[in-house]
């Protein structure tokens, strides 16, 4: 009876003690990472190349995902408001739920998805055929110039890509509740600016990106880079991005906008 | 272990024996848990990050398997040496690139990706790219592996032209026999963390220790044995106690 029991403990503290160890050691890594970024920023070509590959490549599905939240967010908004006699408020609603929340998060897990495994994959695979091994040998430290340059383009990327997100849901909803449905266009345009607030609403929703942007970029190259050099390592690790990323984003919204609003 | 300045040398032992453990300590990869290896009078583990960097420039590594970039062209990937430690225009990049993939005789493949490379040529660029800066000390791990009898005699040839064109001194982890006797020096034997033999390879041919001959002619069995330890073998089948 003892023996079920004790082990049951014994497991759950290896489980804690590993993530520990391992937290520690995400933050030695991203400590190397910022001390070793010289060549992401004296290069900045390096970098751009991974802003290109990170943040561009992930347009469409940023642009077209914006789109339809906004439409959504269009017609549910609309139903709501409207029982209220409220419907001219439209865009306000659409607007703050947008640069508050949805734009930052929803953009980030969609970076995470799109942008993250990608750049795990990469590193890993790197990893596992020997090619960051070999640029040791060369005398070239791989966390510049490999895991650098793709952290900072992430972080780059990504207060961009949501800002964009941002603006498609907003037409989106633009579409659906002024074109299709006819809400008044003066309305809809004018509350949400005398609404939204610059300070408040839009330069939050920045910041709230830019952590999300650091968070899942560094989650992104360390478990690329701290991954089993297999096959099998490389997908648990892009698995671990995707999943850890997206945990990660909803808990630091909440924090932020405990702090925040 | 010695290796003498401009001597192929060839480190030989079963898989598994710790042949490719040396080579990272040699390249500081690893650090040793007692002894040292010294480098050109340095001592590798007990050199600082930036003077470990600077004695690296000067050695060359070839991996089992090239480990080329493979988002660069071949060009690119030979270049990729140069154009991180150097600050040489743009044309003498490009010819030196091109010399060093002439001597490999890959002159023509240089605008090919990686991935459509056989794995002889993939490792004849990854050897143009290990010499791009011209090294004092090359070290090969299993360049023999997995390569047709054309490719293995050419990289055989490369190894021991290049060596002595530049000058350096190679180190060939391997355990083709045949293709690395024909090339070396001289020829260590590691077996279990320590040197096992030792001698030009007129020597090692005529070898009577039991593990060199074994390995040598390629018996089965022999001091290496065929079965790895377990148990009984008939206790095993019949679930005895």
């Amino acid at each position: 009876m003892m023996t079920p029991l004790s082990n049951f403990f014994r497991g759950v503290g290896r489980r804690v003690n590993d993530g520990i160890w391992r937290l520690g050691y995400a933050s030695r890594f991203f400590l190397a990472l910022l001390l070793q970024s010289g060549v992401s920023f004296r290069r900045f070509h390096l970098t751009i190349k991974e802003v290109y590959f990170t943040g561009v490549l992930s347009l469409i599905v940023i642009l077209v995902s914006g789109l339809f939240v906004g439409m959504v967010l269009g017609l549910q908004g609309y139903n709501t408001l409207q029982r209220y006699g409220s419907s001219d408020s439209l865009g306000v609603l659409v607007a703050l739920a947008l640069v508050r929340e949805l734009g930052p998060v929803m953009s980030g897990l969609l970076f995470a998805s799109r942008a993250g495994s990608a750049v795990t994959a990469a590193i890993g695979l790197m990893k596992a055929t020997e090619q960051l091994s070999a640029m040791e040998m060369m005398a070239i430290n791989p966390v510049s110039r490999v895991v650098a340059p793709r952290f900072w383009g992430g972080v780059i990327a990504m207060p961009i890509l949501a800002a964009l997100f941002s603006a498609m849901g907003i037409l989106g909803g633009y579409v659906v509740g002024v074109i299709l449905i006819g809400v008044d266009e003066g309305a809809f345009w004018s509350q949400m600016q005398t609404s939204v607030d610059f300070r408040e609403d839009i330069v939050n929703g920045v910041i709230k990106s830019c952590v999300f942007g650091v968070l899942v970029s560094l989650i992104a190259v360390f478990e690329g880079y701290d991954s089993e050099p297999t096959a099998e390592g490389v997908s648990n690790a892009t698995t671990r991005t995707v999943v850890t990323s997206s945990l990660v984003i909803l808990f630091a919204d909440f924090i932020l906008t405990a702090l925040m609003f | 272990m010695t290796i003498p300045r401009g001597q192929v040398v060839a480190i030989m032992g079963g898989s598994g024996c710790g042949k490719t453990t040396l080579l990272r300590l040699i390249g500081g990869q690893l650090r040793p848990q007692s002894g040292s290896v010294t480098v050109d009078g340095q001592v590798v583990h007990r050199l600082s990050e930036s003077k470990l960097y600077a004695l690296r420039r000067r050695m060359g590594m070839l991996f089992q398997f090239g480990a080329l970039f493979t988002d660069l062209s071949v060009f690119e990937n030979v270049a990729f040496p140069m154009r991180e430690h150097t600050v040489l225009p743009e044309e003498l990049i490009r010819d030196l690139v091109l010399m060093k993939l002439n001597a490999v005789g890959l002159r023509g493949a240089a605008q090919l990706m990686p991935n459509e490379l056989s794995g002889g040529m993939a490792r004849r660029v990854a050897l143009a790219r290990s010499i791009a800066l011209d090294p004092q000390l090359i070290m090969y791990d299993e360049p023999f592996t997995g390569l047709d009898p054309i490719s293995l005699s050419i990289i055989g040839q490369l190894i021991r032209r290049l060596n002595d064109a530049l000058g350096a001194s190679s180190i060939v982890v391997t355990h083709d026999v045949a293709a690395s006797l024909a090339i070396v020096d001289y020829v260590y034997f590691v077996s279990e963390g320590r040197i096992a033999a030792e001698g030009t390879p007129e020597e090692i041919m005529r070898s009577e220790i039991p593990f060199v001959k074994q390995f040598v002619h390629a018996e089965p069995d022999g001091p290496v044995p065929f079965h790895y330890p377990a148990r009984d073998y008939r206790e095993q089948l019949f679930r005895q106690p």
